[in-house]
């Protein structure tokens, strides 16, 4: 098991290389010089020279690389070049908010998921099935912007439910009232394709021969659904949602950005907007980090869930 | 008596399902709206100011308020002591001689935008945009993604495993912060630019699919014989292996369009899309979140109303599509 977690870790080395140097080509090659982007409108050549210097940019690419890699290695990206904060530190508090949006989510999407996916897995083939499949096509086809848009407009502009933005400093707080409607939304938008996806992982289960020996042997359909093929449909679903986890942290930047949350999502969005390099490339590098990360966990706890895997 | 191809038989069966002959149907109109409006038969005028501020849809009925403000404003009283008054009356004269004034509406069928616009023209022409990106982009992203997974898996060994790396490193960034990025660093919109984001960063997919069925086709029979008579090697990959796995390339092509027209709705409504003066779907929901805080909700309901037909109808048939062309599958 240990040897089997070193190899992965290690095999994991090209990969991560092969993202910082791919951020590395975008940022310091293709993108240009940042210099005449920090200098202003008003820059003379010494400015520009002066804040090269100071970035490092002046030097060879190798040199340049070294450093980027430091500052990976040693979580030391220098200070936003908008704001002045340390990178580090924007990373680091905007980490909180993000999960308090995403866990509530993930878990109530996952429980919603796999009940609903369930109940339809019973009727599967009937009228209701069909009809529930076509509603989640047509759900997922619209944009999650109207979703948004809508909601916050009827819940809490039209309705007053919900405050329409804002944050607070407590977690009950945030989680009971500003957090509440981000997460309804968040939960409007992703049952549609979880739905399929998890109807799609029970039925692969249905068909097979141990549901076959279970009603032979007279057990209510309801203990075959619930009991016998839950177990087993829950392996892939498991692993589905452990390695979705870092991808969901960027996916809920409109989110963020529309309830007003300081989230990682949102803090991507600002970057891009104000062109400032060292967050995009932190959170890139590390959100790649943790995606590989994950999946590592995701293939562990499948081991864990069913015992005829072997990892090799 | 010629036994039926692959695609006659998938034709037959997709001819047989209804609801897919329904969205494929709805797609065409879709299409054939397109065609019409990069022609300039259809919508070309989208950009002239015919109604009022905010005229409501027909179906509403005029709104009083808004057309007592586009009434003609009562003249300022002759000032004596302006010295442009008589230039200014020549320039008034000579624009009205050459731009008449004409009438505005004060109600159309779907309604007007801010600048009194038709929405319904603008949704056309927006829908044009969102579809043409959709398409190309899904189309650069699926050669590459073809190209690539032929190579690799045709070659295999060291080849292989180089496109690998670069499958794991596209994979291990998740695909909204991959496109942020380099959008991010290109700074500069365009059309082009978006198609480009999304060709270079969608390959991934398709790039897995076609590489796991060039190993399985490259030790066939049909390849052993292709190379006995001395085809070469990008022969066999694209004239003797190709057209035995392009109904994978066909069905990822399509799913890929659904996804870049979400993609470029949500791009271009962040402001990382279309340039200025482009409408798109996204564009014009930009416009729409604040428009319905006025209570003017036309807008929106035709983009998003449109945006969900589409690809309502796209998923659908990209669903009997993949059923009909892999029969076993169900």
């Amino acid at each position: 098991m240990l040897a089997y977690i070193f190899r992965r870790l290690w095999q994991m080395l090209p990969t991560m290389a092969g993202v910082i140097l791919l951020v590395f080509l975008l940022f310091n090659w293709v993108g240009g010089d940042p210099a005449y982007l920090l200098a202003g409108k008003m820059a003379d050549e010494a400015a520009i020279a002066n804040i090269r210097a100071q970035l490092g940019i002046d030097q060879p690419y190798s040199v340049q690389l070294w450093i980027f890699v430091k500052q990976i290695v040693t979580f030391d990206f220098g200070n936003a070049w908008s704001t002045g904060e340390p990178v580090a530190q924007i990373i680091a508090s905007r980490l909180g908010p993000s999960l308090t949006v995403l866990v509530p989510l993930t878990l109530l999407e996952t429980v919603f998921g796999i009940a609903l996916a369930l109940a339809i897995a019973f009727v599967r083939g009937s009228l209701t099935d069909r009809a529930v499949m076509v509603a989640c096509t047509v759900g997922m086809s619209i944009s999650i912007l109207v979703y948004i848009i809508v909601f916050q407009y009827f819940f809490a502009y039209k309705l007053g439910l919900f405050p329409v933005q804002g944050w607070g400093n407590s977690l009950g707080e945030n989680l009971l009232r500003y957090a509440l409607l981000p997460i309804i939304i968040g939960l409007a938008v992703s049952i549609a394709p979880t739905l399929r996806l998890y109807r799609s992982f029970v039925l692969d289960e249905v068909g097979q021969d141990y549901v076959r020996t279970a009603r032979a042997k007279g057990l209510k359909e309801r203990r075959i659904v619930w009991v016998h093929v839950l177990r087993n449909a829950a392996i892939p679903i498991i692993t589905h949602v452990m390695a979705n986890l870092p991808a969901l942290l960027i996916g809920a930047f409109l989110l963020e950005r529309f309830f007003g949350i300081p989230g990682i999502g949102r803090e991507v969005i600002l970057a891009v907007e104000r062109s400032d390099f060292p967050v995009i490339k932190a959170i890139t590098v590390y959100v790649a980090a943790a995606t590989m990360v994950f999946n590592l966990l995701a293939d562990l706890l499948y081991r864990a869930v069913d015992p005829r895997v072997q990892l090799k | 008596m010629v036994s039926p191809g692959l695609w006659t038989l998938a034709w037959r069966r997709l001819r047989a399902d209804r609801i897919a002959m329904l969205a494929l149907g709805v797609v065409g109109l879709f299409l054939l709206m397109l065609v019409l409006s990069s022609t300039g038969l259809v919508a070309a005028d989208w950009e002239e100011e015919v109604a009022v501020t905010y005229a409501p849809p027909a179906f509403v009925g005029a709104d009083a308020a808004v057309g007592a403000l586009a009434q003609p404003q009562r003249p300022a009283p002759p000032n004596a002591f302006d010295p442009l008054a008589a230039e200014i009356e020549a320039l008034k004269a000579e624009v009205r001689a050459t731009h008449p004034p004409r009438p505005k509406a004060l109600t159309l069928p779907f309604g007007a935008d801010k600048w009194g616009h038709d929405v319904l023209k603008k949704t056309i022409k927006g829908g044009e945009t969102s579809i043409v990106v959709g398409l190309v982009a899904a189309f650069v992203a699926v050669a590459l993604g073809t190209l690539f997974g032929a190579i690799s898996g045709f070659f295999g060994g060291v080849v292989d495993d180089v496109f690998n790396w670069f499958y794991s490193i596209f994979t291990s960034i998740p695909s909204i912060l991959m496109i942020l990025t380099v959008a991010a660093v290109l700074q500069q919109k365009g059309v082009m630019t978006i198609v480009l984001i999304l060709g270079l960063t969608g390959w991934t997919g398709p790039y897995r699919l076609i590489r796991a069925e060039y190993i399985k086709h490259k030790a066939r029979e049909y390849v052993m014989a292709a190379d006995a008579i001395g085809a070469s090697s990008w022969r066999k990959m694209f004239s003797h292996i190709f057209p035995n796995v392009s109904h994978v390339a066909l069905v990822q092509l399509s799913i890929l369009v659904v996804g870049f027209i979400k993609a470029e709705v949500i791009l271009s409504f962040l402001g990382f899309g279309v340039p200025v003066g482009t409408v798109s779907w996204g564009s014009m929901l930009n416009e729409a979140q604040n428009e319905l805080i006025l209570g003017k909700w036309w807008q929106l309901a035709a983009s998003a109303g449109a945006m969900a037909l589409l690809v309502t109808a796209f998923s659908l048939f990209t669903d009997a599509l993949r059923d009909a062309l892999d029969p076993k599958l169900k």
